[in-house]
């Protein structure tokens, strides 16, 4: 019931937003398209959405899906780089006085400008795109898989001391899974920078997906098919964060 | 095999000093004992005395400023199997189930057999503690004293010589506790390792150890008396409790901590450290 009602206000929630919208697009900014107008101008993405009509023209859906192949690319190369990367810095006080600092001004940094690097060094847009979203969304996997190394209970560590384990019973039998709600929270954190990213990499090089297909559409004056794009970005990592937020429930209750 | 368990576990007047800010603290100064073989004995001090960080130098968690721990006539050098440490908390692994917990002591302490008989061992050692039917369990769904009785399993299950105990009722309830001691009692009977206890219940040291060495308060805490308890064993709480020495031992014991603790941290190093009481009931 309780569920129910919650729904029910969420829903009341968009709707007001979706007047706003509509009632901005009616008033005050005309080139703003309509809820109604996105949609009529939209649905063939919409209700054929696994379509290939041509190369930037093809279902939402399908875009979403090269879009979702690259920032899993991406992801992957950015968690198994920065989990590594964490229980090193975790583990050494050396290592993360050292590189500490340098996280901290790298972390901020923005897609935009790591993309003209990326393409610099690879030539190519497509790594240059994984180049991008690795390095912009590993920083929570490190930083957090840091922390969890380093919120091990001493009992834990002393456990693994006294019962003499070696170096890699001691990692997989106490600090993997000490540390692995701490590191799913940054695999989280990651997946959501990411798909932020992804965005962003499209946009310039043009390759197809929600991204390459939002700033099309905004050099062809399609501006319906900004706000499809906006709102499929929106839906999709709404959808990738619940996802993750269910499998760190499972994590911590198991 | 025989000859080496014969053999006394040695403290050698043990220095420890921690680095502070504000200088160096010297924590436990000349600190000697002499643990018999199966013999139970007690550290008994106000909280801070350094009983635990003397029990953590024994377990080679920590190392000595100078001397040392001998076991078979060999310094120690950190942490060894032959000595089984069961901590305050129950610092089980809360992603492992309670046999999971005891096999990972088994298969350290016997890595040349198979995993099933690994397995039945653990089991084995968890039916000791009276918990065969929480081998599944993982620790967070077991109360507090059947988590203390889960490390308890993997401390025997180490098959160690040396038994160490840091306050290991300190955290439970008053009737755990003492069914914790008296499981305790009954595991050492069977074989009578050589336990070295810290705690800081009189009634606890009292009713379990032979022996008790009684720490004069920190800082440059020592041996202040050690008192030999000759209640008949096997005890029992009836029984030992009724006896007509306990009162008296507790009552020595309970003076001591009151007023000679701070005679002997004020007098320095007046007076022997390491005299026996001449209370010895005999």
């Amino acid at each position: 019931m309780n569920l129910l009602k919650n729904f029910a206000l969420s829903l009341v929630g968009a709707t007001l937003v979706v007047g706003l919208w509509a009632l901005v697009s009616t008033t005050i900014s005309k080139d703003l398209p309509s809820p109604i107008k996105t949609w009529t101008e939209s649905k063939v993405y919409i209700l054929q959405p696994f379509d290939k009509r041509g190369e930037m023209d093809q279902g939402i859906l399908r875009m979403a899906a090269y879009s979702l192949y690259r920032v899993a690319k991406g992801f992957l190369l950015a968690i198994l780089i920065g989990t590594p990367l964490g229980f090193l810095l975790g583990n050494s006080l050396l290592l993360s006085k050292m590189f500490d600092p340098v996280i901290q001004i790298l972390r901020p940094i923005s897609p935009l400008a790591w993309l003209p690097l990326g393409l610099i060094l690879f030539r190519q847009s497509e790594p240059a795109a994984l180049f991008t979203i690795a390095l912009c969304s590993m920083w929570p996997t490190v930083i957090n898989t840091m922390q969890g190394v380093r919120s091990i209970p001493q009992d834990y560590l002393n456990v693994a001391t006294v019962l003499r384990l070696s170096p890699w019973r001691r990692f997989t039998k106490v600090l993997l899974p000490a540390t692995l709600p701490y590191m799913f929270t940054g695999y989280r954190l990651s997946l959501g920078l990411a798909w932020l990213v992804i965005v962003a990499a499209e946009m310039l090089t043009g390759t197809p997906g929600v991204g390459g297909f939002l700033w099309q559409e905004y050099n062809s004056l399609i501006y319906s098919h900004i706000l499809l794009c906006i709102l499929t970005i929106g839906l999709v990592g709404f959808a990738l964060d619940r996802l993750m937020g269910i499998a760190e429930t499972r994590l911590r209750a198991a | 095999m025989t000859m080496t368990t014969q053999r006394p576990l040695e403290i050698t007047s043990l220095t420890k000093v921690f680095p502070t800010p504000s200088g160096p603290h010297v924590a436990v100064k000349d600190f000697r004992a002499l643990i018999q073989p199966g013999e139970f004995v007690s550290l008994l001090g106000h909280s801070g005395c350094g009983k635990s960080t003397v029990l953590a130098i024994v377990a080679g968690l920590s190392s000595a400023s100078e001397g040392g721990v001998i076991v078979d006539g060999k310094e120690i050098e950190g942490p060894g199997l032959e000595r089984a440490l069961v901590f305050q908390t129950p610092s089980l692994l809360p992603w492992m189930t309670a046999l999971d917990n005891v096999l990972l002591a088994v298969s350290q302490a016997h890595p040349a057999l198979g995993h099933r008989e690994q397995k039945a061992m653990a089991s084995k050692y968890l039916d000791m503690v009276g918990l065969t039917e929480y081998a599944n369990q993982r620790p967070t769904e077991l109360s507090q004293g059947t988590q203390q009785r889960v490390a308890i399993a993997r401390a025997f299950s180490l098959e160690p010589r040396f038994l160490l105990l840091d306050e290991p009722f300190g955290a439970l309830d008053s009737i755990t506790r003492r069914e914790l001691q008296d499981l305790l009692l009954d595991l050492w009977e069977q074989d009578r390792k050589t336990v070295l206890m810290v705690t800081h219940d009189v009634d606890e040291a009292l009713y379990l150890s032979d022996r008790i060495i009684l720490m004069t308060d920190g800082p440059e805490s020592r041996v202040g008396l050690e008192l030999e308890i000759t209640l008949p064993r096997p005890r029992s709480a009836e029984g030992s409790l009724d006896h007509p020495d306990y009162f008296r031992l507790r009552r020595e014991v309970l003076q001591f901590l009151e007023h000679h603790s701070k005679q002997f941290s004020s007098g320095g190093h007046a007076g022997h450290s390491n005299k026996k009481s001449s209370a010895v009931v005999v």
